[in-house]
């Protein structure tokens, strides 16, 4: 276990390494660069008091210099500082992290709890009706964009409520905040869900026709217990791979619903960053989105052996 | 337009009689939805709106324009920091006396060298540099900035220039203190003004709060100010809809959904006026076959101004040359003399087949169109109508091509002069001509994209700044701007239309018809609440 663990570390820096350089080098090859965006605020563009801003952002440095100096405060635990706000990158960043980490818990929460159950009762009443609603309304929360579902939602409070569940730092009361949240979770997870619940509907199929499903109905144990100990157990690992996949994707989705919920997360500040090009912002969120997703698999990896015995790493 | 003009009339009687009747009430915080993230808070560093409207409220100017009147004038501007002035017999100096007692938000008191400090600032003579100097140019007269003691200040000009008083007390003058860097002026702004900054969390809120030792007793009446940034229009409007937000974001709504708003929030206050905004083509003067004013004068009869107008905005937007047109504009030519200038005439098909004529002679026609791509910003309000000018160029024979491009590159590009032909959206600052023509047509400006020169136009637009009687002057400025658009300098589409929404506990907001960038102090509106 030690040495498969080590193994994948080894290959998480890898891949790491990997990412930053990608994400180094596309940013510098996209047209534009901080000092153009400046001045579109001011509405042209003066050649002096633009070679003094990129001399004085070291933009006029070479790319290995601006790379080799990036890594390096990067393991000195210096993010740099945004071209933007001025201010330090970790400053910035960390108080958007709970933001965006709680409504993605939240959104893969819901798609979990939404999606498992539906796509096991799916499967047990496969063909029936509610076999075909359920059908349905999974094509529906793939085929939605989740920023049309977002304002549909909006649109739906202020004609009924009067209201709009938006983002607000200091909400009455901890229910209120978590409603906020889980409104924009549930536009974010809707998605997610259908996913989920088709996965967990086809695999249940493929697992309720096995020989050990059989046996365990021979052996007297009532329909429930059938299809959770046994079936579901068994129709869950390729479901795990798709919920670790789409943690992965969530962010995606997050970008258009921190837009349209107005939530100030690192999704829709890394839209900001790209736009403005402000590199370190963009790279360091870059990399802390890689290595969220780097971690997230070596865990899927690690609950297949939880729940598969016949698994084991070493 | 009879419902916009309708709604605007009411909306003004309705502000007119509350005001009038009731008596402006201390407290409260007005809450108010921004468009985007300020690019930073320093007044003089931005051309945008988007740091206008937040942070004005944080300065004073020497003088600002009075609210006598809808229109910014210069026969409104009041005092400020400023308590009188005067200007020499020869109109090359003007001095100020300024006020006493006035302190700024870190509490050092506001003297003379506070003012000399900001222009010496602006004219790059000072000990720390802006990063970016937009304002550098509306101060071409300007020789230097001398102080008599901590309350005289006189700015001294190499001409007289009757305009400098209505650019120093345009929205982008604020008087900034000694002492203070340019980068910290970025983030947490100090001034004099009747709001202190508190905070700003990039891309989520900007919080300013009452100024307890402002210096114009009573003022302001709000407690504190609150912008909560939403970059997405729908939630915006919806949010303001629900009573979240009590005021929108200036012109930021276009005329077409101003009927969903009043439909889903039938009490809210709503402005429908020009923002001072024009959408214009750009002809770069010095790529083939382009630098032939023949291909240029075709292009522009092509034009079908109204069409511009009635497809983008249901016929509310105007039609002008450079300067904003009447009644909303002071120097806008009038609807009789623009009919007559090249292009602006209302036989569209008569146009279009001289512009024919001139493209055939040059060896174009229907089986030999002249190719080029029409390069714009990648936003909806430059791209939209770029397509109806693809549409319309078809008519004389130019196949357009659109190619959108990313803010990162557009002023890049626009600033290199590499590209042909492109259609832009400006802001102007102030409904003033100095500001308009020296920015954009000077030979030597570094907003002149197009590449125009006109030595001989350029002299007149100094003797029009020179001019100090009104009547005589606003006719030169005419002459001019016929000149321009019949040069194809940089040919107006249409100057835009916009509206501002508030809720009607709001009270005192006053927005001007030619210009956006002005009355962000806030210090009179209150709320009745």
């Amino acid at each position: 276990m030690t040495a498969y663990l080590a193994r994948r570390f080894g290959l998480m820096l890898l891949t790491l390494f990997g990412v930053s350089i990608a994400i180094f080098l596309l940013l510098r090859v996209a047209p534009g660069n901080i000092a153009d965006i400046l001045f579109d605020s001011a509405g042209m563009i003066d050649p002096g008091d633009k070679a003094r801003i990129v001399h004085d952002l070291h933009l006029d440095r070479s790319i290995p210099v601006q790379y080799a100096e990036w890594i390096s405060g990067l393991l000195h635990g210096d993010l740099g500082t945004s071209y933007v706000s001025e201010k330090p990158v970790l400053q910035e960043i960390a108080p958007r992290i709970p933001i965006t980490g709680e409504l993605a818990l939240l959104a893969l929460t819901f798609s979990i709890l939404l999606g498992v159950p539906l796509g096991v009762l799916s499967a047990v009443g496969q063909d029936t009706a509610l076999d075909y609603a359920l059908r349905v309304f999974s094509l529906s929360g793939l085929s939605i964009p989740s920023f049309w579902l977002g304002l549909l939602i909006l649109m739906g409070f202020v004609n009924f409520f009067g209201t709009i569940p938006i983002y607000n730092a200091a909400p009455h009361g901890f229910w209120i905040g978590l409603g906020t949240m889980a409104v924009p979770a549930v536009a974010v997870g809707f998605r997610s869900s259908a996913l989920v619940m088709r996965l967990t509907r086809s695999a249940m199929l493929e697992v309720m026709r096995q020989d050990f499903v059989r046996t365990a109905r021979a052996k007297g144990l009532g329909e429930a217990a059938v299809m959770i100990r046994h079936a579901l157990r068994n129709a869950l690992l390729p479901v795990i791979t798709t919920i670790g996949l789409e943690a992965a994707f969530l962010i995606g989705g997050l970008i258009v619903t921190e837009t349209v919920f107005n939530i100030p997360g690192v999704a829709r500040f890394l839209v900001q960053a790209i736009r403005w090009r402000d590199y370190p912002m963009v790279q360091n969120l870059v990399m802390l989105i890689a290595v969220m997703v780097v971690v997230i698999n070596l865990i899927v990896d690690l609950l297949y052996a939880l729940i598969d015995p016949r698994i084991r790493y070493g | 337009m009879n419902a916009t003009i309708a709604g605007t009339l009411a909306a003004i009687l309705m502000t007119a009689s509350a005001t009038a009747a009731e008596t402006p009430r201390h407290g409260g915080t007005l809450r108010v939805e921004h468009r985007d993230n300020p690019p930073s808070a320093s007044l003089l560093e931005e051309a945008t709106i988007s740091t206008v409207m937040p942070f004005a409220s944080v300065f004073n100017n020497l003088v600002t324009f009075g609210t006598r009147t809808d229109q910014d004038r210069a026969d409104d501007i009041v005092p400020d920091l400023a308590e009188s002035w005067a200007w020499n017999p020869e109109g090359t100096a003007l001095t100020f006396r300024l006020r006493h007692g006035v302190r700024f938000h870190n509490g050092r008191p506001f003297t003379a060298a506070d003012v000399k400090c900001t222009f010496d600032l602006i004219q790059g003579k000072g000990e720390t540099r802006l990063r970016k100097n937009p304002r550098r140019s509306w101060y071409f007269d300007l020789k230097d900035v001398t102080t008599t003691g901590d309350d005289q200040v006189t700015f001294n000009l190499d001409a007289p220039e009757p305009s400098l008083l209505t650019m120093l007390a345009s929205g982008f003058a604020p008087i900034y203190p000694c002492g203070v860097s340019a980068a910290d002026q970025r983030t947490h702004p100090i001034g004099t003004g009747p709001f202190k900054f508190v905070s700003w969390q990039q891309n989520e809120s900007i919080k300013l709060v009452r100024n307890s030792d402002y210096f114009k007793p009573g003022l302001p009446y709000l407690d504190a100010i609150e912008y909560t940034i939403i970059p997405n229009r729908s939630t915006a409007l919806l949010a303001f809809e629900a009573g979240k937000y009590d005021l929108t974001f200036v012109s930021d709504i276009p005329p077409i959904l101003l009927k969903d708003i009043k439909a889903q929030d039938p009490n809210a206050i709503c402005l429908s006026q020009p923002n001072n905004t024009q959408a214009n083509l750009l002809v770069n003067f010095a790529h083939k076959p382009f630098d032939n004013p023949e291909v240029r004068r075709a292009m522009m009869l092509s034009l079908d101004r109204r069409a511009f107008v009635d497809i983008l905005s249901q016929g509310v937007n105007k039609i002008g040359g450079a300067m904003l047109p009447p009644p909303a504009g002071i120097w806008g030519m009038p609807e009789d003399y623009l009919k007559n200038v090249v292009g602006y005439g209302p036989d569209v098909a008569a146009n279009r087949a001289e512009g024919r004529k001139i493209m055939a002679g040059l060896g174009y026609g229907p089986d030999k169109m002249l190719n080029v791509k029409i390069e714009t910003r990648d936003i909806a309000s430059y791209r939209d109508p770029a397509v109806i000018l693809i549409d319309h160029l078809k008519n004389v024979f130019i196949q357009g091509t659109l190619e959108p491009l990313d803010s990162a590159v557009w002023y890049a590009r626009l600033a290199r002069k590499d590209y042909a032909v492109a259609m832009n959206v400006q802001g102007i600052a102030v409904d003033d001509p100095d500001v308009v023509l020296f920015e954009t047509y000077a030979c030597k400006s570094e907003r002149n994209y197009t590449g125009y020169c006109n030595p001989a136009l350029e002299k007149l637009f100094h003797e029009q700044s020179e001019t100090t009687d009104f009547a005589r002057r606003r006719q030169m400025v005419w002459n001019i701007d016929q000149k321009l658009q019949e040069d194809g300098a940089r040919p107006v589409i249409m100057h835009n239309v916009a509206v501002t929404c508030w809720q009607p506990d709001v009270h005192d907001v006053h927005l001007p018809v030619n210009s956006i960038y002005d009355h962000w102090r806030f210090e009179d509106v209150w709320l009745d609440k």
